[in-house]
């Protein structure tokens, strides 16, 4: 297999809040041998609001991102749902429009650069299982997740809406049953945990403006896992580990549940890192509000 | 081809709790869902509730949930169904809360919230015309088919904010606001927006999860529709300064300052005073190196360019 490279567009989540998300990731790829090559240009997606409030300035700013992927002819790979979901919507709707292409170019034109659609945009989730591949990601296992019971948490964007998803990615996920986490679990020969509330909601994106629908959101989810017997969490999305690693006491209280005891709650990375032999330092564990026991 | 039925069952005027009938049954995989539900009335127990009318996806009576997904069951194919899920299925009501009977939930709820955002047409009508009233077609394209909806619920009960919040108005709701805040001939359009620009009730306690675009077998797309609200909102002054909308506006801000957001800040801004509530958790934050010092605070590389971009793209002022 020919090295893999991608562009790596964080997100703003990944440099602030939830540091560790980058940490894991580049330590991740370093020990597959993937290069990851940051885009420090690139600006916030809107994270879904900035859309609500001026549409035509999002497409432009996330076409912007695009076309410095573009600019060294990778593929972008995104570690965060909600970015996923507003970068691909953003290429999906100038693809399939030349109008619309050719007003945001025309914006673009004003700082030199032209969104072309030649880059894939994929969460770094799904470019490891359609071109890396589970096989060889089996075999880099040294320290197999065997104890650990684990309840995946999918995260909306990166699954919904699904024609979004199936055009991007080969792996069309099924949004009612999806599978792609279980899978990488799997391979990891950890646990994978099913459970109800694996494919819904955090409810992350009203957190500010009605922070009981987003606690009981937050709150059923854990609780599920919980029931299941899941030790552990993971989620490839950074916004719904904040949901449920910071808001986790909170969000239990909302419900009117005890937790029996602190659900951990595991970037995808963070996760792969252990069963590829990385130390906690490098996955970042230390940063968590809900503690990591390693 | 064989496959094992698992079946909501629930009497609300006798039974206690729900419990389900497993049937087996072997189907012409060109069924549709309906034909199953006319079959388990038919040969295996004539009480069994369900509603259906047109047969033809229209009236939007027979809706149900194969596997957890709404779906309506005159329009989907029992192939498709095995193709998504194997043929063990399990069917049940849109809402298992507000069953009546079996398949049959009472859409008082639904109904109560769909007339909040009137929805009729407010217009001067000449009541004896003399030619047609005809719309331009990209006038009418504007609609994006919002006036397929059926008002078949699967939208509203598949949403997750409508579960636990009970003024929340729901996608179906929003898909008719916009049906005519979108159409050139209506008077009503800050009218309707000012009903759905409330907190608790309105747009802002969407959490964007899809899960109504993912239902809607009309492939009407209500978030989407949601969205198209948001900007209105903005776009005609309706909008109130309040949490959500200065969280959306706050997003533009950061940008132009730094490329990507100043998290605490957005917060902050968004809060106002409120922000204060937050102390607790971000203390518990900090100490674990989840918060960054404005004075850390990374900015984008090429920073001018967003700037620039941010200055002659904006569309919207607030
Ligand atoms: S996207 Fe919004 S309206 Fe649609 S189901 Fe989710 S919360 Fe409900
Ligand atoms: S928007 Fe779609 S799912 Fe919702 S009520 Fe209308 S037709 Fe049904
Ligand atoms: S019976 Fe009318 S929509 Fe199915």
């Amino acid at each position: 297999m020919s090295k893999l490279r991608y562009a790596l567009y964080t997100g703003c989540t990944a440099r602030e809040s939830t540091p560790e998300l980058l940490k894991s990731t580049l330590a991740v790829a370093k020990k597959l041998d993937i290069e990851l090559v940051l885009l420090d240009e690139a600006s916030c997606c809107g994270a879904s609001h900035l859309q609500d409030f001026d549409d035509f300035l999002s497409l432009v700013l996330n076409a912007r991102n695009i076309c410095y992927a573009e600019k060294h002819g990778l593929d972008m790979v995104t570690i965060c749902n909600t970015c996923q979901l507003n970068t691909s919507m953003t290429k999906l709707r100038l693809d399939e429009n030349p109008e619309l292409k050719a007003k945001v170019n025309e914006k673009l034109e004003e700082v030199g650069l032209v969104y072309q659609g030649t880059s894939n945009v994929r969460h770094f989730l799904y470019a490891l299982i359609e071109d890396y591949g589970l096989n060889n990601l089996r075999k880099k296992v040294v320290k197999p997740l065997s104890e650990l019971n684990i309840a995946p948490f999918y995260g909306c964007h990166n699954i919904r809406p699904s024609e979004l998803h199936h055009h991007f990615n080969r792996s069309k996920e099924n949004p009612y049953n999806p599978t792609s986490l279980d899978e990488l679990i799997e391979a990891l020969e950890g646990n994978s945990v099913d459970y109800e509330h694996k494919n819904k909601c955090c409810g992350f994106h009203v957190d500010l403006q009605a922070p009981k629908t987003s606690n009981m959101l937050t709150g059923t989810a854990i609780a599920d896992a919980l029931d299941n017997n899941a030790d552990v969490m993971v989620t490839p999305c950074p916004l719904c580990h904040l949901n449920l690693d910071v808001k986790q006491k909170a969000a239990m209280k909302t419900l009117g549940r005890d937790l029996p005891y602190p659900m951990p709650v595991l970037h995808l990375p963070q996760l792969i890192g252990l069963a590829l032999g990385c130390t906690p330092e490098e996955l970042g564990l230390k940063h968590h509000v809900t503690e990591v026991p390693v | 081809m064989k496959v094992t039925l698992k079946v909501f069952r629930f009497n609300a005027e006798t039974d206690y709790l729900p419990h389900y009938d497993t049937i087996e049954m072997s189907i012409d995989p060109r069924d549709v869902v309906l034909d199953v539900l006319n079959r388990i009335k038919w040969e295996h127990d004539g009480s069994f509730t369900y509603r259906r009318s047109c047969r033809h996806g229209i009236c939007g009576s027979c809706a149900v949930k194969v596997n957890g997904r709404s779906t309506l069951a005159c329009k989907e194919r029992m192939v498709d169904m095995i193709e998504l899920f194997g043929n063990e299925l399990t069917i049940e009501p849109v809402s298992k809360k507000r069953v009546i009977k079996d398949m049959v939930v009472d859409k008082a709820d639904f109904w109560k919230k769909y007339e909040t955002v009137k929805p009729w047409l407010e217009a001067k009508i000449d009541e004896h015309p003399t030619m047609e009233n005809i719309i331009p077609p990209e006038e009418a394209e504007k609609l994006e088919e919002s006036d397929y909806c059926i008002q078949c619920g699967c939208c509203y009960y598949a949403c997750p904010v409508v579960e636990v919040n009970e003024e929340y108005l729901g996608p179906a709701a929003f898909e008719k606001a916009y049906r005519f805040t979108a159409d050139v001939r209506d008077y009503a359009k800050k009218e309707r927006l000012e009903i759905v620009d409330i907190l608790g009730q309105g747009v802002w306690d969407c959490v964007k999860c899809y899960e109504c675009a993912q239902a809607c077998p009309k492939h009407i797309d209500p978030i989407g529709k949601i969205t198209k609200l948001h900007n209105q909102i903005f776009e005609e002054g309706v909008a109130k300064s309040n949490v959500a909308t200065r969280h959306a506006v706050g997003f533009k801000k950061s940008i132009e300052k730094h490329g990507i957001l100043d998290e605490g800040h957005l917060v902050a801004y968004s809060e106002g005073i409120g922000v204060l509530k937050h102390v607790p958790e971000a203390l518990e934050m900090f100490k674990k190196g989840k918060i960054v010092m404005p004075w850390n605070m990374p900015k984008s590389k090429n920073l001018d360019e967003i700037k620039k971009l941010v200055k002659i793209s904006s569309t919207v002022k607030f």
